[in-house]
């Protein structure tokens, strides 16, 4: 390709170490070596080997967000000549991604979660003491060392208020720090060291009931040997005993269906790809958790990495994949660790590679980072991302299991889906499905945040009630009532005090007009300013909208701008027109968006609207 | 090739080819329709190998670029084919009976190891063997190329020695597979085909050796056709300075300023008796010309048909009057010859063509109802049931192959005819870019943020050592001549290769630089290989600076 690259801006040697970390050393000066050595006035490669490396622009500019701080015009040109992509291309997927920046920022930034579950717990406070303290978001600090920004929710709303702490640099550290209080955020801005990351207790921890949580807080999830000491890799094992179709035959027995949303028949979906003729085929883990209010898949990961990665390992073994690709939020710096070193240990212990356990299935992991992207945890903008592009979904059909990842057959699943599979397989599809209901078979892991005493990562079996779990996180605290609860997430709908009893199902919460989505459960009591909250939601799907369909790229700012109105009591032709035209943004979101995104933009917005009369006649 | 001159593979054979290389040319700037054709092809998956002293923006596409030095083709040619027969890659069936000649070829390839390919060319012995390899391995390959094949002292040579590579490798004849010359303007090929060619009638038919063709047109013109070939241009120049041509009628081309070693050319010109000079636009040439006959843009201001380098005849339509006095080409050839005594009338384009069609029998199925219909019709297209040839010479996949067998050539590798040496150390090679068009007679006559003007463009290495810098105006010269012109530091050309285009000839007259070393079989000039030297200009000079922009007859 013919490259122009921005013009006055080469990087610095730092620059260049961060992308050699990352890219290895340059193959020739055609692509940022030095000058003209050895062959290189005589011949070039380039190419399809070159275009290739595409999937890597996205660990390279982390690799200089990380070690800089931001991603520089020279660095920028650096990173277009090692993997031949014209920086107008790569500038617009940089631009996409909100943790990345491309203009200067000091190499100390705190982000604050703004969120829905935070704002449960005074993150709004925080912020205003931080802006009174130590100025707006994006000030620099007296020696320009740091910054603050606002975040959407970071996956920490159990132990709310989060923040996430990144340190650019040699040695970059990034951790989330919760539950943090201003002079915590402060001190970090000063300069203070990090404390250390949050420990994950689930609330349930050693109930022997559980089974996605069983080793959770039990077994160290360092450790493979802790690992198999509590029945890890017992599956794989069986995995192969059973072969590729036996494990097929199994998972469409259980009736496992996905734990992202959209609630998909995973046998079916396996079967689909292990039957194209394409190869090769991809497994695609979507640990991109980013639901406002989600935070299990994070316990998961953290808690018992292993299990993730031989989930993977057996999910690629009946579809047929050799390579899988773990797409993690960006936000989730412990996560990362702990897979990373989980892969290294079951690769160095003969689980992961080259014939794994000695069966002549070969099978690897790459692990991704998102970089602060809610739509990335859509099934096509996942692999838009992973092959390095901005994150924007596709059109569909051709569905994944068709046309995937780099255009082939491709099986993606949420974290939580994957890690079920280890039960199915390890006793069997029909006694899996023997738990729960005929719709919704197994246990589902639900997120409690909010206003409840023991909020956390719960395991229900799928059958019991609301009211059943809030009872086991103890309830409302504090002598409060209950106003409602979000299930869900931003991308859900409120149930009101009198729709405890709705079953924690697919179909139970279907009938009850909402969702369990990715798991969300967030309470809120009779103190939270709910048109506020759901201006919130509005401005979260706003920032969020990948902008490529114009419903949803005009709808969510349309929306936002109605709850504004309404909220500060200025209604523009009255309470009731105000209404009607979120519902008929709404709808038009809902017919004319490709993805999920845009047609759920509106979910929890409506649902607040329509079931607890958030704006009732008269009140403005 | 054996025969008729044109491209053998059709554009649609570019997007579905496995292999291309593409040798001396930078299609991506100055074929850019083609390119997209060819980018189709390597998007579905085609490899390419940019053959290119120049690391071009054509080569930045390629999987691999071969820098070869100046004018070393025929030895990368040699070096690629001597591998390919001992790897045993030979396509032996396709070369047992399509082929001739190739006992001796293989003999002559023999000393070009792949050490010696590197010795002789630069680039890498393994490179060179990578090459070799993908080419003849892929099941369907094409060779493309433009002037840096054919603007060289030994330019047939050239074309044999990649005619060679596609008889080893039966990459010939076969759909995906072919030669292809790329064609530099909308109807070089038409040219070609109409006869515009000292050698041959009217659809490639040869004026000497085929006497019933010839008789056929003497038949249908009434009149003798003198059995001998005629000069080409480079010849024309020669008879002129034998002062056995004096008088010259020049049709759309801007001699003055498009030869190599143009002093001399000017110097011819303006020695002859008469020149009269047809265009469209007042170029150099007309300038110089006694008699000027302003004619029509063939593209709007008349009818007719153009051929495009897949052999595809297209037709064109008037859409617009000429201004002023201009008038049709063939309406001005038409009055000429009625004042010159002979009346041929004044006939329609489409009476012109039907004429061909019954003299030409690649062209005789070709009638304007059917051009029409089918968006145009591919030769050889003998008759009006005949779909058009979507590639030549499937012939030669017969068996027993049809007509002649090809022959394998002989070609021997010969250094640029102008050496370097410690007075001309650099070597100069010339070419188009993206957004001019040969002497800018057209594409210098509206404003574009693309003209850049001209300049000598040298790796950072030469410029570091000369001592010059970015915008500099500085003084190339050549044995021939010498001109003025800015730097432009270009860090995709090496130490001791420099690039010019003659794109800006009132400023920069690069061709004052050229050699006319000049092919005897094709008359084709060595533009692609000169030795200049590059000296800085005296501060007084420097002051004057802007002499750059001043015309070139001030620079004598």
């Amino acid at each position: 390709m013919d490259l122009r690259f921005i013009a006055d801006a080469e990087p610095t040697a730092s620059e260049r170490a961060a992308l050699d970390d990352v890219l290895g050393p340059p193959g020739s000066s055609w692509e940022g070596g030095a000058r003209l050595t050895g062959a290189d006035g005589n011949t070039a490669a380039g190419g399809h080997t070159a275009r290739a490396q595409r999937h890597l622009l996205l660990p390279a500019l982390w690799a200089l967000q990380e070690r800089i701080g931001w991603i520089s015009p020279g660095g920028l040109n650096e990173i277009c000549r090692r993997l031949t992509i014209p920086p107008a291309d790569a500038y617009g997927v940089a631009s996409f991604y909100a943790l990345l920046a491309l203009e200067p920022r000091p190499p100390r930034v705190v982000h604050v979660c703004e969120d829905v579950a935070c704002r449960c717990h005074g993150s709004q406070e925080l912020i205003a003491q931080l802006e009174e303290r130590f100025g707006p978001e994006g000030e620099l600090s007296d020696d320009g060392s740091a910054t603050w920004y606002r975040s959407p929710c970071l996956g920490q709303c159990d132990r709310a208020p989060a923040a996430l702490v990144s340190v650019a640099g040699n040695e970059p550290l990034d951790r989330a720090q919760a539950p943090v209080t201003a002079a915590a955020v402060l001190d970090l801005l000063a300069g203070g060291e990090p404390g250390p990351s949050p420990a994950a207790p689930v609330p349930q921890a050693g109930d022997p009931s559980l089974r996605l949580l069983r080793r959770v807080g039990v077994a160290d999830p360092a450790s493979i040997d802790d690992y198999r000491a509590h029945g890890g890799y017992a599956a794989l094992r069986r995995a192969f005993e059973l072969g590729p179709e036996g494990v097929l035959r199994e998972v469409k027995d259980s009736k496992l269906v996905g734990r992202g949303g959209a609630a998909f028949p995973t046998g079916v979906k396996w079967e689909a790809v292990a039957r194209q003729p394409a190869r090769p085929h991809y497994l695609v883990c979507n640990a991109d958790e980013s639901e406002p209010g989600t935070f299990k898949d994070r316990e998961l990961m953290e808690g018992d990495p292993f299990a993730v990665i031989e989930a993977m390992t057996i999910a690629a073994y009946a579809t047929g994949c050799e390579l899988g690709y773990l797409y993690l939020r960006g936000e989730y710096p412990e996560a990362q660790h702990a897979l990373e070193h989980a892969r290294a240990e079951a690769r160095s212990r003969g689980f992961l590679g080259e014939n794994v356990m000695g069966e002549g299935f070969s099978f690897d992991v790459e692990i991704r980072r998102g970089a602060g992207a809610y739509i990335c945890g859509e099934e096509t903008a996942i692999f838009e991302s992973i092959e390095g592009k901005r994150g924007e979904p596709r059109n569909k059909p051709p569905f994944p299991v068709e046309v995937g990842l780099f255009g082939k057959p491709t099986v993606v699943n949420n974290v939580e889906t994957l890690v079920n599979v280890l039960d199915v397989v390890l006793g069997s599809g029909p006694a899996f499905a023997a738990v729960g209901t005929e719709g919704s078979t197994g246990s589902k892991l639900l997120c409690l945040s909010g206003h409840v005493a023991r909020p956390g990562t719960y395991e229900v079996r799928f059958g019991a009630t609301l009211r059943d779990l809030l009872d086991l996180a103890g309830g409302v605290p504090g002598g409060r009532h209950l106003q409602a609860v979000l299930m869900g997430g931003a991308a859900g709908g409120f149930l009101g005090p009198d729709d405890l009893d709705v079953a924690l199902t697919f179909e139970g919460a279907r009938a009850a007009g909402t969702t369990l989505g990715s798991g969300v459960v967030l309470v809120l009591d009779d103190t939270v300013d709910l048109p506020r909250l759901l201006q919130r939601i509005a401005a979260f799907f706003r920032d969020e909208s990948c902008g490529q369909c114009v419903p949803c790229r005009v709808g969510t700012v349309r929306q936002e701008e109605a709850l504004a109105r309404l909220v500060a009591g200025e209604p523009l032709g009255g309470l009731e027109t105000e209404l009607a035209l979120i519902a008929e943004v709404g709808q038009c979101m809902r017919d004319a968006s490709i993805c999920g995104l845009g047609q759920t933009a509106s979910s929890a917005v409506e649902s607040a609207i329509l079931r607890l009369d958030v704006f009732p006649a008269g009140r403005s | 090739m054996f025969g008729a001159g044109g491209g053998t593979s059709s554009y649609r054979e570019m997007e579905e080819t496995d292999v291309i290389l593409l040798w001396g040319s930078n299609a991506r700037e100055t074929h850019p329709i083609i390119f997209h054709h060819l980018l189709k092809g390597v998007r579905n998956g085609a490899r390419l190998y940019a053959i290119d002293p120049r690391r071009t923006t054509s080569a930045r596409w390629a999987d691999r670029w071969l820098g070869l030095d100046v004018g070393s083709d025929v030895a990368l040619s040699n070096a690629m084919a001597r591998e390919i027969i001992h790897a045993g890659l030979v396509n032996r069936p396709f070369v047992d009976r399509a082929t001739e000649g190739f006992g001796e070829y293989a003999a002559s390839v023999e000393p070009f190891t792949l050490a010696e390919g590197e010795r002789l060319t630069g680039v890498p012995a393994e490179v060179i063997g990578e090459t070799a390899h993908a080419f003849a391995r892929a099941d369907r390959a094409m060779i493309c190329w433009t002037l840096g094949i054919t603007e060289h002292a030994n330019a047939v040579d050239n074309v044999l020695a990649l005619i060679n590579l596609a008889l080893l490798t039966g990459h010939v004849g076969r759909y995906g597979s072919g030669l292809n010359p790329l064609r530099g303007q909308n109807n070089v090929q038409g040219g070609g085909d109409m006869g515009a060619i000292p050698n041959k009638l009217p659809g490639f038919q040869d004026i000497e050796r085929d006497e019933e063709a010839r008789a056929r047109f003497e038949a249908a013109y009434g009149a003798p056709v003198p059995p001998h070939y005629g000069w080409h241009l480079t010849q024309m120049f020669h008879a002129m300075e034998r002062g056995e041509l004096k008088t010259v009628y020049v049709i759309g081309e801007n001699p003055a300023q498009s030869e190599a070693d143009v002093n001399r050319t000017r110097r011819l010109l303006a020695e002859l008796d008469l020149l009269v000079v047809q265009d469209i636009v007042m170029t150099r040439t007309a300038e110089m010309a006694d008699v000027v006959l302003p004619s029509t843009a063939s593209w709007c201001e008349a009818e007719g048909t153009v051929t495009n380098s897949e052999r595809r005849v297209q037709r064109v339509r008037k859409a617009l009057d000429p201004p002023g006095d201009a008038r049709d080409d063939m309406w001005i050839l038409c009055e000429l010859a009625r004042r010159l005594g002979h009346d041929w009338g004044h006939p329609t384009a489409e009476e012109a063509w039907d004429e061909l069609r019954s003299l030409s029998p690649m062209h005789a199925g070709m009638g304007y109802d059917r051009l029409d219909a089918l968006r145009g019709l591919r030769w050889p297209c003998p008759d009006e049931d005949h779909p058009g040839a979507v590639f030549l010479h499937e012939r030669l996949w017969a068996d027993p192959v049809e007509g002649p067998r090809a022959p394998f050539s002989v070609v021997e590798a010969k250094p640029p005819f102008e050496a370097l040496d410690a007075d001309y150390p650099i070597r100069l090679t010339t070419g188009r870019r993206l957004e001019s068009y040969n002497t800018g007679a057209q594409s210098n006559r509206y404003r574009s943020p693309l003209h850049r003007g001209e300049a000598l463009e040298l790796s950072p290495e030469d410029v570091e050592r000369l001592e010059v810098s970015e915008g500099e105006v500085v003084r190339v010269s050549s044995r021939r001549g010498s001109v003025e012109a800015p730097v432009r530091v270009d860090d995709s050309l090496r130490a001791g290769l420099a690039f010019m285009s003659f794109h800006f000839p009132d400023d920069v007259d690069t061709n004052q630089l050229t050699i006319d070393a000049t092919d005897p079989k094709s008359g084709t000039a060595e533009f692609k290989a000169a030795a200049i030297r590059v000296d800085r200009l005296e501060p007084a000079e420097r002051e004057a600076g802007e002499s750059v922009r001043e015309p070139a007859e001030a620079r004598g």
